[in-house]
């Protein structure tokens, strides 16, 4: 038998299990939320998500409340939209700034659309700023810049869930709740792995990616654009994309819906991009002269010595004198190509990939 | 993989042998992690006391090449305790009889005294595992970069076979490839013994088949590997085509490799970088890289995926299946006309089985909730696979295999009295062409340090943070000391990734006949201090 809730004067289903939020979302209800990351465990701590719950007393926390049937729930009332107006009138009050680069993190321009939706201006609640930055670590990627953060220990909940890492963790409490590590102290002297999980989930980029930041320097501020595709290093194939500006690459993002690592990335991953734009990159051909040496020049001369070194060899020793290796790094149609290449060119099976070693 | 990696948070007992997945293949990991905190038991094999170690709650310190004693103390334990699954041996496998007899003599007290491991801790994990609804191998280079790599993977095999933990959510055999399209790289034919689609080059039919779509005889006997290719460099082989590989770094025994290349009459190198192994060559072609290629690749859990190009290359870089089309062109070589990379993915699923059902487009639009591109793929309709062997195996049957216990290529001499093993870090990767290039890496790892027991760095003389000598009956490196408790006494640890820190100089004591995979995870080596 189907189980039904009513939300805002429709009867929907469920499944067992579910929450209020999850099946509003599911029906195109904008319920606001900051503490909410679909990927962690609900943890009811921003209050934005309210509902109106018929028979309860006060409004209940959407992200932790499990639907039972017949319940009535409106998710907009003049009350409830007066509450987050408040709410977050005094989150954005406690901040340094709230309109951030979106090259700090996947999430990070979650209160600015909040407060924007909610009309909210900076000079509402005022006082003092909750959060001390962390500028004296040094680590290069991630920036802890804590007085931009409101304490919806998002990060904290990523690299415990997700993570398993248990880096990140709550000083204090109240007004003065501080996110840190372990005694304090740098993220290198703690269990952080540099994943970037936290810089990720932040959702007002108090933990920002540092390496992206720093890119933005030099290239003009315009947003920048995605293009997605598959991490470059090991066999996982993680889902990315690729932020870029100017024809730079500024950033990686992973994708929260990609099939292999729905959200998560590693160290190299979120972070070790930058040697395809290196200075060191091979731009132009290069073959070996008569001094021994390697010497630039031009396609067709590369080509027609790369081709009449392989005919020559052919020809004084035979088809079994030459040997394909293909790459385990490059698409497959490069390595589907250099097996016909041999195949074809020359009737062997003399053709192997780099898994060997 | 048999599974998918979605599966990895799924079973109720988890084996890991010869996998630093923490370091290795993070993400892949964080899904053990979430097993492990839902309440699944994790068992992990490995000489050093690596992270995945302090997650489990049974490690078991074998020494270094001794898995297949490990593995047959654990099958002689399961089958003396009954958990064998005797449905799924009957409907499912083939050899249970022989291989009942063949475990009875290798008890878990014999394989302690190859592998260090108590005997009863062999039994407690063989119980575990034996015991479980829903029991999980993954495995790594630690299984097959031995001698004995293929008896390794069996006795792998033996274990999932004789509990029915195979074909089902939760279970499986699961190596996890190491680069981002090793698995495409051998799916598209790049295997000397098999054509597109791992059809076997020594079938009569596959033989006929691609005689017709190339055109041309092929030969009708396996290739040789490149391990052997560059044996056999200068004497029968004379002209290498290499794409995208630092061969001198990453292969064992540096110099052995670096006089096969330098050998060979006419060398091709198509790279992003100078690499070492470019620098050999007569002619070096500069490649697009990731990020500036668009393609298709395929990941560890056979999920066949969309790589796109985000950035123009840098000065005239040309996509790798350009060059190669252009030498092809120049030479002759007909099948080469391509502008694009579609129509040589479309022709690459064309020719295969496992990808017959996919098509350039069909990537592009990824997984759907009705489709999902995890080989094979059969036919156009077909809904991919995610989970291998459930109904049956493509051989038929499962086949136990009665493998015995050797010793690595070389054993710990008076001369050479300590197991070196290598493998990789979290921060870097191989021969950190890539990750030496990212900035911000070297302020986690700035330099290779060998990883030596305490105990170990005042029996051999040596200081924490100060340099030593070690040498392997090939040669010697000079290498700085890192005490830790992850290496175990006797045995340490180096990665292969800095040139600086050329281990490959000390490695290549053997190759595993079979598969000619390097024997990589075990070298004697000495020590000594500078």
């Amino acid at each position: 038998m189907t189980q039904k809730i009513e939300i805002d004067g429709v009867e929907v289903a469920f499944s067992e299990g579910e929450t209020i939020l999850e099946i509003a979302q599911r029906h195109q209800k904008e319920i606001p939320t900051l503490c909410y990351d679909p990927r962690l465990d609900p943890f009811g701590g921003c209050r934005l998500c309210i509902v109106e719950l018929e028979g309860a007393r006060n409004p209940v926390a959407s992200c932790t409340t499990k639907a039972t049937p017949g319940m009535v729930v409106r998710t907009s009332t003049d009350t409830i939209e007066t509450y987050r107006q408040t709410l977050l009138e005094m989150v954005v009050g406690e901040n340094r700034e709230v309109d951030v680069s979106p090259l700090r993190g996947y999430a990070a321009g979650e209160l600015a659309d909040l407060r924007d939706r909610y009309g909210i201006n900076s000079g509402g609640i005022t006082g003092a700023i909750s959060g001390a930055s962390k500028a004296e670590d040094d680590n290069p990627f991630i920036l802890r810049d804590y007085e931009l953060c409101i304490s919806c220990y998002r990060c904290v909940r990523v690299c415990a869930e997700q993570e398993g890492d248990h880096a990140i963790n709550v000083m204090n409490r109240g007004f003065h709740t501080q996110i840190t590590t372990e005694f304090d102290g740098l993220l290198k002297d703690s269990a952080c792995t540099f994943c970037g999980q936290c810089i990720q989930t932040c959702p007002t980029g108090a933990l920002a990616d540092k390496k992206a930041l720093r890119a933005v320097d030099e290239v003009s501020d315009t947003v920048p654009e995605k293009t997605r595709t598959i991490c470059p290093y090991c066999g996982v194939g993680c889902s990315v994309d690729v932020l870029t500006q100017n024809e730079k690459i500024v950033g990686i993002h992973p994708a929260m819906d990609g099939p292999a690592n729905q959200g998560a990335l590693c160290v190299k991953g979120q972070f070790a991009y930058d040697f395809v734009q290196h200075p060191d990159r091979l731009k132009t051909p290069l073959v070996r002269g008569d001094d021994g040496e390697l010497h630039e020049t031009t396609w067709e001369d590369a080509l027609d010595k790369a081709a009449e070194g392989f005919r020559k060899v052919n020809a004084t020793h035979g088809r079994h004198s030459v040997y394909g290796v293909a790459s385990g790094r490059a698409p497959s149609e490069a390595a589907y190509l250099m097996q016909k290449f041999i195949r074809v060119g020359f009737g062997t099976n003399y053709i192997d990939n780099c898994s060997r070693a | 993989m048999s599974n998918p990696l979605v599966d990895m948070e799924k079973p109720d007992v988890i084996f890991c042998i010869g996998t630093n997945m923490t370091e290795c293949h993070p993400v892949a990991a964080t899904g053990l992690k979430k097993a492990v905190a839902r309440g699944a038991k994790l068992i992990v094999a490995d000489p050093r006391r690596i992270g995945l170690a302090e997650l489990s709650h049974l490690y078991l310190p074998l020494r270094v090449g001794s898995d297949t004693a490990l593995l047959l103390g654990m099958a002689h334990v399961i089958a003396r305790e009954g958990l064998i699954d005797d449905d799924f041996i009957k409907d499912r496998t083939t050899g249970f009889d022989t291989f009942f007899e063949h475990i009875s003599q290798w008890t878990p007290e014999w394989a302690e005294t190859i592998t260090g491991v108590p005997a009863k801790d062999i039994e407690t994990a063989a119980i575990l595992y034996g015991s479980a609804d829903k029991g999980a191998i993954y495995y790594t280079l630690g299984i097959t970069e031995h001698i004995c790599g293929v008896e390794n993977v069996q006795s792998l095999c033996n274990l999932a076979l004789m509990t029915g933990n195979i074909g089902r959510e939760g279970t499986g055999i699961n190596p996890m490839r190491g680069q981002n399209n090793i698995q495409g790289a051998g799916d598209s034919g790049a295997l000397p013994n098999n054509y597109p689609g791992f059809q076997a080059v020594t079938d009569p039919a596959y033989q006929a088949k691609f005689k017709t779509e190339y055109g041309r005889e092929i030969d009708l006997e396996k290739g040789i590997t490149k391990v052997t290719a560059l044996e056999l460099c200068g004497d029968s082989i004379h002209a290498m085509l290499i794409d995208g590989e630092n061969t001198l770094i990453s292969d064992p025994d540096r110099e052995h490799c670096e006089h096969a290349l330098r050998s060979l009459a006419h060398l091709v190198v198509i790279d992003i970088f100078l690499t070492e192994t470019a620098e050999l060559a007569d002619v070096v072609l500069p490649a697009t890289a990731w990020g500036e290629t668009d393609g298709i690749c395929t990941n560890t859990e056979r999920r066949v995926q969309r790589l796109r190009a985000a950035v123009p290359p840098p000065g005239d870089a040309k996509p790798d299946w350009w060059i190669i089309c252009q030498i092809a062109q120049r030479l002759g070589f007909t099948g080469f006309d391509f502008d694009t990379p579609k129509p040589i993915f479309n022709e690459l699923c064309r020719v295969s089985p496992i990808y017959a059902g996919l098509d350039w487009d069909r990537i592009e639009r990824g997984t759907t909730n009705i489709l999902n591109n995890q080989w094979p793929v059969p036919y156009k309709e077909h809904p991919g696979t995610p989970r291998l062997h459930e109904e049956t195996f493509v051989n038929g049957r499962g086949i136990f295999s009665n493998v015995h216990y050797r010793d690595p290529a070389e054993t710990i001499s008076e001369e050479f009295p300590v197991w070196l093993t290598t493998g990789r870090r979290l921060q870097s990767y191989h021969t950190q062409t890539q990750t030496g290039r990212a900035e911000g890496i070297d302020y986690l790892l700035p330099e290779e340090s060998l990883e030596v027991n305490p105990v170990d760095l005042e029996r051999w003389q040596l200081a924490d943070g100060e340099w030593c000598k070690m040498s392997s009956a090939r040669g010697s490196i000079n290498i700085k000391v890192k005490v830790t408790d992850r290496s175990p006494r006797g045995t340490v640890f180096a990665s292969f990734s800095f040139a600086d820190v050329p281990v490959n100089l000390l490695t290549g004591s053997g190759y595993d006949p079979v598969t000619h995979t390097a024997e990589l995870k075990v070298c004697p080596v000495r020590l000594e201090p500078l």
